[in-house]
């Protein structure tokens, strides 16, 4: 069956949307100091926190695979309040404003708190450290991946699963044989817009821990610094930024094109 | 990247609708560009303002001079630029944003602060700071370039655990505790009220910021402008300034 064609006029607004996300990126690509591209990112300082950047969203995608994954299948099986629960608590990071989430990291674990100080005077001080970083990090990124799978896990039909376990097949076997493969794509678009996520975290890691190169300056800190700083540093290294995060969103496109039910 | 969004913003809007956004009803805005660490100072001295010329509103943008003077470089429209370092006041000037000679009409000096009590027993910018956590401003900023030059004045290394953009923020990671001591300017020690000590550091006075304003040059608001800049450089103006910790 051949699909309807869109009415006309849907073009005025579709072109306004396209001029409206395209414009601000343009207007920073056309500022781009080209020539100077290669030193400005090869400066100790912008590499320094391009390896930072990229060692702390891996380790942050890991913890939200290891955490996440769990989280999201049993929320996929939850009914009722607990279930509602538990979901709101798992999407609340996605939204929240980034400063918020790190006064919430630092309230929750400052050394002075109460969390944080038992922490810390157990030898757990994580404060203006790589650590605080991954955390605040995966605060606001995990909700992805759970988000993501939890979703998918839900519109996939439950027949496999249930063969599975009526021809023997442990709870274990099922969930590693079966469930986990079907959701798959959706498992690595959730880690691919984790990661993006992360790469993207400012706010949190400001707040909670601190700004310093090779240790807590990410890539987004190093931006913020040098705005101060060197404009045209920051335009630099902001380039670097979008094409990581447009080659990541083009990988979580190419998975979600597999996912169930789709050729 | 704010700044470019904005840009980018704003083009949108008026391709697509054609139509600035208009003023309101006879009311004058000045903008005020000036230093987040002017901020409570000017805000003060703005109602004042308000108040002995009826009809006029002033509208501040407080953020990192740097910031600021890319934002005016950009044709952000602003009347009256206030700069926390004589740097970003030249480079303003150099660009021509500026429309007469701008003054110097302050200062300000930096000072050791750590969290009430002292929880850390820190003494000043000695051998209490080892294995402690130090948090300043970053090389670059002005109250990092002060706190740089500060240090080489003094002969002292420092290793902090954090350089910070903004001065408001080495102040709020010592106000939680996070830090175990912070470099600020006088005005932030002051502005933090009872939540640090004030620990002041010998020879301060060697790495003094200099503080300017001037007129936008493409201000439309020429007098009004100027009367602002008279207020902060006269009598009241430095008064208080003066209250907030300046000039000290």
């Amino acid at each position: 069956m051949i699909r309807p064609p869109l009415p006309r006029w849907l073009l005025l607004p579709v072109t306004a949307a396209v001029v409206f996300l395209g414009v601000p990126l343009v207007a920073l690509l056309a500022r781009v100091p080209w020539a100077r591209l290669p030193a400005l990112l090869s400066a100790p300082a912008a590499l320094d926190a391009f390896w930072l950047s990229l060692r702390t969203c891996a380790l942050t995608t890991l913890v939200a695979l290891v955490l996440g994954l769990p989280l999201a299948l049993l929320l996929s099986r939850g009914k009722g309040r607990w279930a509602a629960a538990g979901r709101t608590l798992a999407t609340v990071p996605m939204v929240l404003p980034p400063v918020v989430a790190g006064l919430a990291l630092l309230v929750a674990l400052g050394r002075r708190e109460p969390l944080g100080g038992w922490l810390a005077a157990s030898g757990v001080d994580v404060a203006f450290t790589t650590t605080a970083v991954v955390i605040a990090q995966t605060f606001v990124a995990m909700p992805y991946l759970v988000v993501s799978v939890e979703g998918a896990l839900r519109s996939t039909p439950d027949d496999y699963a249930i063969a599975a376990a009526t021809l023997g097949a442990s709870p274990t076997t099922v969930l590693r044989r079966v469930s986990l493969p079907l959701v798959a794509p959706a498992v690595a678009s959730g880690a691919a817009l984790a990661f993006a996520r992360a790469l993207g975290e400012f706010g949190a890691t400001l707040t909670f821990a601190g700004s310093l190169q090779g240790t807590t300056r990410t890539l987004p800190l190093e931006i913020y610094l040098q705005r101060e700083v060197d404009s045209d540093t920051a335009i630099a290294l902001s380039v670097v930024l979008i094409t990581i995060a447009a080659l990541l969103v083009a990988v979580t496109a190419r998975f979600s094109r597999g996912a169930w039910g789709q050729p | 990247m704010r700044r470019q969004l904005r840009a980018g913003l704003a083009a949108t809007l008026l391709l697509t609708a054609c139509a600035p956004p208009s003023s309101g009803s006879g009311n004058t805005d000045l903008v005020v560009f000036a230093a987040s660490s002017l901020n409570p100072t000017f805000a003060t001295l703005g109602k004042e303002f308000e108040a002995a010329h009826p009809g006029v509103t002033v509208k501040f943008s407080f953020d990192g001079s740097a910031a600021l003077v890319d934002q005016l470089k950009a044709g952000a429209p602003a009347d009256v630029f206030a700069s926390a370092d004589k740097a970003n006041m030249d480079k303003a000037s150099t660009a021509g944003l500026i429309g007469n000679s701008p003054v110097q009409f302050t200062t300000n000096v930096l000072t050791l602060i750590v969290p009430k009590g002292n929880p850390a027993g820190i003494t000043g910018l000695d051998a209490s700071l080892d294995n402690k956590l130090l948090v300043v401003c970053a090389d670059g900023v002005p109250c990092g370039t002060a706190t740089k030059k500060l240090a080489a004045a003094l002969g002292i290394t420092l290793k902090p655990v954090s350089e910070e953009t903004k001065v408001t923020d080495v102040r709020t990671k010592v106000e939680s505790g996070q830090a175990d001591a912070g470099i600020v300017y006088v005005t932030d020690a002051k502005a933090s009220g009872g939540k640090v000590d004030t620990l002041p550091i010998a020879g301060a006075d060697k790495a003094r910021n200099s503080y300017l304003i001037g007129r936008v040059l493409a201000s439309k608001q020429a007098p009004l402008a100027a009367e602002f800049v008279t207020l902060i450089t006269g009598e009241r103006g430095q008064q208080v300034l003066e209250t907030a910790g300046f000039g000290g």
